[in-house]
């Protein structure tokens, strides 16, 4: 709300002087940078809302707030394709890989899915192929019980975490599940290592089955950072959709727009809090309304 | 393109070599440089603008119009004021006169808390101190057991009377936002500190749960753990990663627990950390220590100075002032 005020205000200010003030402008650009869109894709727009605000000498604030929420949803694209696979396909399960940075709510957002997909009446199984972090395992295998489905694990600190997402997609098959949901280690995108380790995971997979889909976990409150993790974890797994965590924070999640452009795939989801049912379908509008707000 | 701050400062400056003379709207233009390499690595922008007029208003002043080298002037204010900001108030851990020192974690989900638990433990074991951790996580799932894993690879014993939130378990408390309270981790707190008393243990370590700024209900709780053991520290714990959020967030948790000390984690990653600056400047808590990764040892004390050239991405301030 407080953003929202600035936006008024300097709309206000920015016709009440009666002449195109830079300081209100700067104000507006300032309320896209508060939301993590990064300074780049601000100034664009408000280049962009500039021009059409001379060109079609509106004085009404409503209507540029209007045109510039339009620029916002063009950008975010709500053609795409948002839809996640759960569904069997040829006669064996849809495996789903969970991928990101530590700590930005990969697990969490398996166990949600899981839940999610359960509803629907899927037979789900969870991979723990995070065999790294302590109790990572555990986590995985606590948050399936919730939700009431298994989790493939291995008891042994540090085996490999390939061979476990391998047989994880492997019991998937032979028990006829409709979707295996693989959990990986958080790891940072700069340790060339560790993305190395992700693809293996991925190729050792590929050995046993195609993979549908490749989520990578964002989290809301990472600002311009999220571009770089974006474009390495693209890199090295052929990711298909981002999921937006902790949007139930005073984040907004901005850099998702620079991010979604960057890889040409949708955000899908968004994680609203850390319950069962926190987990919510993208909404191009929804989250734009929250970003000007 | 020019990618940093320093190639865009030594380009403005060149120009203005050979003019001769700096004009202060050649300062304008490199504070805006200096605005868009800090909004580019994270500081938040109510930071950044109370930093750039600082740096204007010095600039505009005789040390940049009369030097020999107004560029190298410039670089020099700004770093300056940077590493003032981040390391104005640098300090060791606070000791308790009457041990156990008890020093109290908190922070956003995720934000390595619980690492830094085990890292925090081991670095003051190497020093001869007697550390034992404390699980008051009672809601992530499984956070009670990560801790003891994480305190068995540090070598330090963990006090963990209630398992949290494990399977087989219904949640005690429901809170805002879909999280759940597995057992009352005030009470487990304060059992924690007489435990360590009654072991003769000289520094206890409280994990605490991830919480958001704007959870009022589990910030109240964090408050309420504060008051119940009277930390000597209280750190926060802020991922390096975070964007304009890292000022409410910080305000957040300032005004919640009143933290004495901050802890950036996740510093072996490449993001540019603004948010050092940001949460020094608007809290006024010093910057402690530095969390570098996911091993027990990936910890060390935080040096203001690297972080200042990190932030701008200037590398060697130093080389760049002798090329200005
Ligand atoms: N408020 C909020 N918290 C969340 C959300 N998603 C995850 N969390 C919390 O964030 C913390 C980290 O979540 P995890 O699921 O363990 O994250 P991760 O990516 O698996 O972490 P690593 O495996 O350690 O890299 C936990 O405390 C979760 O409860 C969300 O949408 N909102
Ligand atoms: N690379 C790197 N990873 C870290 C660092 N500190 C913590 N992590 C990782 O970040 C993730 C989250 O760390 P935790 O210690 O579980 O964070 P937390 O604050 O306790 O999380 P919650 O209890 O869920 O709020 C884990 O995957 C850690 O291994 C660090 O300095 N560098
Ligand atoms: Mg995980
Ligand atoms: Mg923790």
């Amino acid at each position: 709300a407080r953003s929202n005020t600035a936006f008024g205000r300097s709309l206000l200010a920015l016709l009440g002087g009666g002449k195109l003030d830079e300081e209100a402008w700067e104000d507006v650009e300032d309320t896209l940078i508060a939301s993590d869109l990064g300074v780049e894709a601000a100034t664009q727009l408000v280049d962009k809302l500039k021009q059409r605000v001379s060109a079609e000498g509106t004085t009404d604030e409503e209507t540029m707030r209007g045109w510039l929420r339009e620029d916002l949803i063009e950008l975010i694209d709500p053609s795409m394709d948002r839809r996640i696979s759960s569904r069997r396909l040829e006669d064996r399960p849809a495996v789903l890989l969970v991928v990101g940075v530590n700590g930005t709510g990969k697990t969490t957002t398996v166990g949600k899915l899981a839940r999610v997909m359960v509803a629907e009446e899927r037979k789900v199984l969870l991979g723990a192929a995070d065999t790294f972090r302590a109790a990572a395992a555990d986590q995985l295998q606590t948050w399936g019980a919730r939700v009431g489905v298994d989790t493939i694990r291995s008891d042994k600190e540090g085996a490999d975490p390939a061979a476990v997402a391998f047989d994880a997609v492997k019991a998937g098959q032979e028990s006829d599940a409709d979707v295996v949901i693989i959990d990986t280690a958080g790891r940072l995108h700069n340790k060339a290592n560790l993305m190395d380790e992700l693809g293996k995971i991925k190729r050792v997979i590929e050995k046993r089955s195609p993979i549908d889909e490749v989520l990578l976990v964002l989290d809301a409150t990472t600002g311009q950072n999220g571009l770089k993790q974006a474009e390495v974890f693209a890199q090295v797994v052929n990711v298909t959709g981002i999921v937006l965590t902790k949007l139930d924070g005073t984040a907004k999640g901005g850099i998702v727009v620079g991010v979604q452009r960057q890889l040409g795939v949708p955000v899908k989801l968004v994680g609203l809090g850390e319950g069962p049912d926190d987990l919510a379908p993208f909404d191009p509008a929804t989250f734009v309304d929250a970003l000007l707000d | 393109m020019f990618n940093n701050l320093s190639d865009r400062l030594t380009l403005t400056f060149k120009n203005l070599r050979s003019k001769g003379r700096v004009t202060d709207s050649d300062i304008n233009a490199t504070i805006r440089d200096i605005r868009v390499a800090l909004l580019d690595a994270d500081v938040s922008l109510p930071v950044v603008r109370a930093f750039t007029s600082r740096v204007r208003e010095r600039a505009l002043g005789a040390e940049v119009h009369e030097a020999l080298n107004p560029g190298q002037q410039v670089v020099k204010i700004v770093n300056d004021e940077l590493v003032e900001i981040l390391g104005g108030q640098t300090r060791p851990i606070r000791l308790a006169k009457q041990p156990p020192t008890v020093i109290m974690l908190a922070g956003l989900q995720g934000s390595g808390k619980t690492t830094l638990a085990g890292k925090l433990g081991y670095w003051l074991k190497q020093q001869g101190h007697t550390p034992m951790l404390v699980a008051a996580d009672l809601q992530r799932p499984n956070a009670v057991t990560q801790l003891e894993v994480v305190g068995e690879r540090a070598g330090v014993p963990v006090f963990a009377p209630e398992r949290g939130n494990v399977a087989g378990y219904d949640a005690a408390v429901e809170y805002g936002s879909g999280t759940r309270g597995y057992g009352d981790p005030i009470t487990v707190a304060r059992q924690g500190v007489a435990e360590a008393q009654r072991q003769q243990r000289d520094v206890v370590i409280v994990d605490t749960a991830g919480r958001l700024a704007i959870d009022t209900e589990l910030m109240q709780q964090a408050a309420d753990i504060r008051s119940a053991i009277e930390p000597d520290e209280v750190l926060f714990v802020v991922d390096a990663m975070i964007g304009q959020a890292a000022v409410d967030t910080a305000v957040a948790f300032s005004d919640g627990v009143d933290f004495t000390g901050v802890v950036l984690s996740k510093l072996d990653g490449d993001a540019r950390g603004g948010a050092a600056l940001s949460i020094a400047h608007v809290t006024g808590r010093p910057i402690m220590f530095a969390s570098t990764g996911e091993q027990t040892k990936d910890f060390e004390v935080f040096h203001p100075d690297r972080m200042a050239s990190r932030i701008l991405d200037m590398g060697d301030v130093l080389t760049l002032i002798e090329q200005a």
